[in-house]
């Protein structure tokens, strides 16, 4: 019996104490970056709500509704700082909604830590990809690209 | 027990007493996952049958493979009355308190699992070594923090102070809630549940002035924005505390402290 009362639990290769295995804490992440994520969350969250079905009903709903939607009409579209402005917010927001959720789920669903590195880069690195790369098409946008193009605004 | 002797012919055990008050039983098999860390190298399974009364706890099952069957089971249990926290395990995939768990109510026409509680590292059979449940509850401070004199006599509170803060001075400690967070399964490195409600235990005390100091510590990058809603902690919880409620007024406490 005193065989198992002394038992050294160290001996196992799974059991290892705490004080030196992964369940060590060790975190000592001060600073309000997750407070600001998580109202960042909430309130881009309800601002894309107003963005995205404001985007739809102006592209499906009015006017030829779906069958309205043409290069012309893209063109028209980005002729006005209001929808640049929206459009780029939109991607903005959704971008970095969508980033600090999967931003989240890497940090909830790694191990080690080298994992969570690589993917948090390849996250950080898609999402300035397609913020910068959105941003220029929307604002260097040019209707008249296409020389035989048809449209009134590039009318020589 | 002179009753029983003398009553019926058959009645020894409760398999054919028809005797009224009667309490029935049955035989009942348990799966309980085994570790031994000087012989294994990872957990297995055991399974053991007992003849169990409708009365009987989990707690009651392994108390007769331990002292009857198989000495060498180990497990945690001390008042074995639901208050002190020692027996939270894995019952049929569920955290729960062996000692508050009916058999009948689990299930008994199927075999019943019993696992070591999740997330912390496994000592032996169902123990688990809670040190870094407790760092985690050490690191909110709990207890009172005030400055200045100290009254000469008790510090008044109104009922309606006291009701605020009552749910969460239920807390024993059992870590069921804390070992059902998958946020805390991954890397044990969240505060946990248990940590935040002895916070929010504090927090929300008129009587206690360290309030600030502990909403800036589960303002940590492992403190209260971690937590998910599952709702995980809060069916876990032997004691019925609305614990994801609780983590909800921290984060609550400090956005208004914010803005």
């Amino acid at each position: 019996m005193s065989a198992t009362t002394e038992t050294n639990y160290h001996a196992g290769p799974d059991a290892v104490s705490a004080k030196k295995s992964r369940y060590r804490r060790v975190s000592k992440g001060r600073g309000n970056f997750e407070l600001w994520s998580w109202v960042f969350m909430r309130a881009s969250g309800i601002l894309l709500l107003v963005l995205i079905f404001g985007h739809l009903f102006v592209n499906l709903m009015l006017g030829e509704g779906i069958h309205g939607i043409d290069f012309a009409f893209v063109a028209g579209k980005w002729s006005s700082p209001f929808w640049q402005t929206w459009d780029m917010l939109m991607l903005w927001l959704a971008e970095l909604h969508g980033f600090n959720g999967v931003r989240t789920i890497i940090n909830d669903y790694t191990e080690k830590d080298r994992t969570r590195w690589i993917l948090k880069g390849l996250l950080v690195a898609s999402a300035l990809l397609v913020m910068v790369l959105g941003t220029l098409v929307i604002f260097t946008f040019d209707p008249c690209l296409d020389p035989s193009s048809t449209l009134s605004v590039c009318a020589r | 027990m002179t009753a029983t002797t003398t009553d019926t012919t058959a009645g020894k055990t409760g398999q054919d007493s028809a005797k009224a008050g009667a309490v029935p039983s049955f035989t009942v098999t348990l799966k309980i996952a085994r570790f031994n860390p000087e012989t294994d190298t990872e957990a297995h399974w055991e399974t053991y049958q007992v003849t169990s009364h409708a009365t009987d706890r989990v707690l009651d099952a392994l108390h007769q493979i331990k002292w009857d069957q198989d000495g060498s089971l180990s497990f945690r249990r001390s008042c074995a009355h639901g208050v002190c926290g020692s027996d939270a395990m894995r019952i049929n995939g569920k955290n729960r308190l062996a000692c508050k768990t009916l058999i009948k109510d689990v299930n008994p026409d199927k075999p019943i699992t019993v696992e070591p509680i999740k997330g912390l590292p496994v000592e032996k059979d169902l123990i688990v070594d809670m040190e870094p449940f407790f760092d985690a509850y050490r690191e909110v401070m709990p207890f009172l923090i005030t400055n200045g004199n100290e009254p000469t006599r008790e510090r008044i509170q109104s009922q309606a102070d006291r009701d605020r803060f009552d749910d969460t001075t239920k807390c024993i400690l059992c870590a069921a809630c804390t070992t059902s967070c998958p946020v805390f399964w991954n890397d044990g490195q969240y505060f946990g549940p248990a940590a935040i409600v002895n916070a929010h235990r504090f927090i929300f005390d008129t009587r206690d002035e360290g309030g600030a100091q502990r909403l800036e510590i589960l303002n940590d990058k492992e403190g209260v924005w971690r937590c998910r809603t599952t709702f995980n902690c809060t069916d876990a919880c032997p004691r019925g505390i609305q614990v994801t409620q609780a983590i909800q007024e921290v984060k609550r406490a400090l956005l208004t402290s914010r803005f």
